[in-house]
């Protein structure tokens, strides 16, 4: 069976690939990286966009670096986000941040949590973390739109150091087409009854950051 | 209404809806989840987490062979557990629809090897369905289900990491009855494969591949889409989605359905167009037969079957394709030097103390496949080979008797040794093998997310069951030096490897605390370093515990990571860690 497509059509397709918006979240194993990816997928889907993400699951989860990818538009194709295609990186660990730095466009927004969590390889002394200003300087040069956010101490001064995935998609949530009232409801669709009102707040102190 | 749904989610949710009332599987990244969502829908579906593969497979089959619609759900390693029932299923046929869910893991993200599942398609000569996205995955299933049942052939539903993981928009139907009741109807010439009868068998297989060949040409899920002429594409499965996006302008011959292949489709694709190329994951499964039936194509020469593709590798593809130049894009000079971040074993594992413990010892350590495998990374060191589900009893044997001159120590899980440990130990103690086996029962499969196993005393509907103790099976093998260890308590840990290393007996070693990931909490109170009394040794970071994190004041421990196992305390001759929080 084969079908034929106007030219119409076509061209339309062509035009909507521009339009997909493409988000990488990064961080470590157990940083709850997949909720916010969760979220942030339901106001796309709420707002009617076709939305793909992807994560990864098993052994890369066990303390090492992962990943979660966001994109949603008119007609999504890859679930990945291709080098130098996110409009946003937001990343829960500074070093993590850097690793994956060439996802992002040259003017996209790179929100990244001051956090820093050491491998096991800088304990052993197989490697080293950058110092603190290393990292801000790296930091600034590798993202020229950077919001660098202490959102572990904004999380904790909450009440639950664990929102501190939720800081961060707040900040994001600023770089994004979505209106308010659809991250409401994604968050109000992805988190259990009893955390809700600290991740409502730790959102709120993420998008109001700066 | 449309769902955000994984692939894994999409399967379960197709399982349900095509009357699917039988699910068997053994857990394994990335195909764990498409159970553990075909369960929600109980009592509608009876779902089991089976000791393995095979016999996975074989309650499936079962299953189908008395009228029931089944799936069986695996990773692609998994397959060749289950080859055995699956290559002979093909002959008996089945009577209610039966379709394997194999998950492929190009890129290897959690797995040993790169094996591409569709090869089994061609080799059991059964049709095989491969979605792009989660619509897809529920349809196929669907679709698969429809095919096996109707042409009684068992099937392959093939995904890979992306497919199983990556989530998108499914429109959800109504669940279809379950067919026709169930019971089994004696026919001995088509469900007894002796050769009397399984001659004959042998003959409707090839029969059957001729009338599936006419559902892969007409079945809409293998469908031409015409746009430049200049070129077309052949491709299947998530590859599908990034050519898509990397030639957006060219026309593409999709394949759904790519088992049997569709050849009088190829060959329209093929003249319809001015040049060919085939875009495929792993194999050149399809590149290989567009080639044997005569046609021109490039594919393998420009598109790598090593490792996953992505847009930005298919663009490298693309380029070569054009005579450009397609160096790789250099990594950003931001990302260079930066400290490696490998997945490490927990804090708090019951793991490491075993492992600490073997790396006092001058021992090869055969390993296993699970949390564990972690073992073989510094600082511990302590896993020397990998084979498979098992082999990290067998290979013991096998290297004792070859006359290794170091002692052999063999390391599997409880989830392991329930799925092909047990034939091991018994060939040890038949054989008057001396290995010692150690056998480190954590209560759960813990690396693809924590399933029971018959071990754990739970089964995946939810109900109390028995809890087969590992013990009494070594003993049943006819081990008769069995001791049991708390992990936790490092000198007799120590103790009772050393001691049964050096003894020239077969001995089963089970080293038993709960994964605390699984039982959500801190195995004790956070242990934290008494700067004044540390003397920067840095024993305790031999541990790789992720929680001791050494800075330039000596090594600290993080007290939100720490999970309260203690070994560090245990460890420190300057006895510089102490329980409890600052005072």
């Amino acid at each position: 069976m084969s079908e034929t497509r106007s030219a119409k059509a076509d061209a339309h397709e062509n035009e909507t690939e521009t339009e997909t918006k493409s988000i990488v979240l990064v961080g470590v194993g157990g940083q709850g990286i997949l909720l916010a990816s969760e979220i942030l997928a339901q106001a796309a889907m709420l707002e009617g966009y076709d939305v793909k993400t992807n994560e990864v699951h098993g052994m890369a989860q066990r303390g090492g670096s992962v990943m979660a990818q966001i994109r949603y538009g008119k007609d999504v194709k890859s679930p990945l986000v291709a080098r130098n295609g996110a409009h946003i990186l937001g990343s829960l660990e500074k070093v993590e941040a850097l690793r994956f730095s060439d996802y992002i466009r040259p003017e996209g927004l790179a929100v990244v949590s001051t956090q820093a969590i050491m491998p096991v390889t800088v304990s052993t002394n197989a490697a080293s973390y950058p110092t603190d200003a290393q990292a801000e300087d790296r930091l600034n040069r590798a993202f020229p739109r950077l919001v660098y956010i202490d959102a572990t101490k904004i999380a904790d001064n909450l009440g639950d150091i664990r929102a501190a995935n939720i800081v961060i998609l707040g900040a994001i949530s600023k770089g994004l087409d979505l209106p308010l009232a659809a991250w409401e409801k994604a968050i109000s669709l992805c988190v259990k009854e009893r955390f809700l009102e600290t991740n409502r707040r730790a959102f709120a102190a993420g998008r109001n950051y700066r | 209404m449309k769902r955000l749904m994984s692939g894994n989610e999409a399967i379960a949710r197709g399982a349900f809806e095509a009357g699917v009332t039988v699910g068997a599987g053994y857990p394994g990244t990335p195909s764990t989840e498409i159970l553990e969502n075909l369960v929600k829908y109980k009592p509608d579906v009876y779902c089991e987490w089976s000791p393995n593969e095979k016999v996975a497979f074989e309650v499936a089959a079962g299953a189908a062979l008395s009228g029931a619609r089944s799936i069986v759900t695996m990773k692609h390693v998994g397959l060749n557990v289950a080859a055995d029932p699956l290559m002979t299923l093909s002959y008996i046929s089945v009577e209610g629809g039966f379709v394997a869910c194999v998950a492929d893991d190009p890129g290897m993200h959690s797995s040993q090897n790169e094996q591409d599942t569709r090869n089994y398609a061609r080799f059991a000569k059964i049709p095989i369905f491969e979605p792009s996205d989660s619509q897809e995955a529920k349809d196929f299933l669907i679709l698969a289900m429809q095919v096996s049942e109707q042409f009684k052939t068992p099937a392959i539903l093939r995904t890979t990491t992306r497919v199983s993981h990556s989530r998108s928009l499914v429109e959800i139907g109504e669940r279809a009855s379950p067919g026709k009741p169930v019971g089994f109807a004696k026919n001995p010439s088509r469900f007894v494969p002796i050769p009397v009868w399984g001659r004959p068998m042998r003959v409707r297989v090839e029969e059957r591949l001729k009338s599936l060949q006419k559902i892969s040409e007409s079945s809409p899920v293998n469908r031409i889409r015409w746009r430049d002429r200049n070129l077309g594409i052949i491709s299947s499965s998530i590859a599908y989605q990034y050519a898509r996006e990397v030639w957006p302008d060219a026309s593409f011959l999709k394949l759904g359905m790519s088992y049997p292949f569709p050849d009088a489709l190829i060959r329209e694709f093929a003249a319809g167009v001015s040049s060919l190329l085939v875009v495929e994951e792993l194999d050149d499964f399809i590149e290989e037969h567009v080639k044997a039936l005569g046609l021109t194509c490039r594919g393998r020469d420009v598109v790598s079957g090593i490792m996953e593709l992505s847009v930005d590798r298919l663009r490298s593809s693309k380029a070569r394709l054009e005579g450009r130049d397609a160096a790789e894009p250099k990594p950003s000079p931001f990302s260079e030097g930066l400290p490696p971040r490998p997945p490490v074993l927990c804090p708090g594992c019951p793991h490491r103390g075993v492992f600490y413990a073997l790396g006092k010892e001058k021992v090869v350590v055969t390993g296993d496949i699970g949390c564990y495998s972690l073992g073989a990374f510094p600082p511990l060191n302590r896993m020397d080979s990998i084979l498979c589900m098992g082999a990290g009893i067998s290979m013991a044997h096998g290297m004792e008797k070859a006359g290794e001159p170091q002692k052999v120590v063999g390391v599997v899980g409880d989830s392991t040794f329930f799925h092909s440990g047990i034939t091991g130990l018994l060939d040890i103690a038949y054989n008057h093998g001396h290995s010692t086996i150690i056998v480190l029962d954590n209560r759960t499969t813990a690396m693809t997310g924590h399933q029971d196993h018959p071990g754990t005393g739970r089964t995946l509907m939810g109900e109390p069951t028995l809890a087969v103790k590992i013990e009494n099976i070594g003993r049943a093998c006819g081990i008769s030096r069995v001791n049991a260890i708390n992990p936790y308590d490092l000198e007799e840990t120590r103790r009772v490897i050393s001691q049964e290393i050096a003894i020239n007996e077969p001995s089963l070693i089970v080293s038993r605390a709960p994964c605390p990931l699984r039982e959500r909490k801190k195995v004790g109170e956070p242990r934290r370093i008494l700067a004044e009394e540390c003397k920067g040794c840095e024993i305790c970071l031999g541990l790789g515990c992720p929680a001791i994190e050494n800075g330039e004041g000596g090594p600290r421990i993080n007290e939100t990571l720490c999970a309260g196992c203690g070994l560090c305390q245990q460890v420190c001759p300057a006895e510089a860690i102490v329980s409890g929080v600052r005072a």
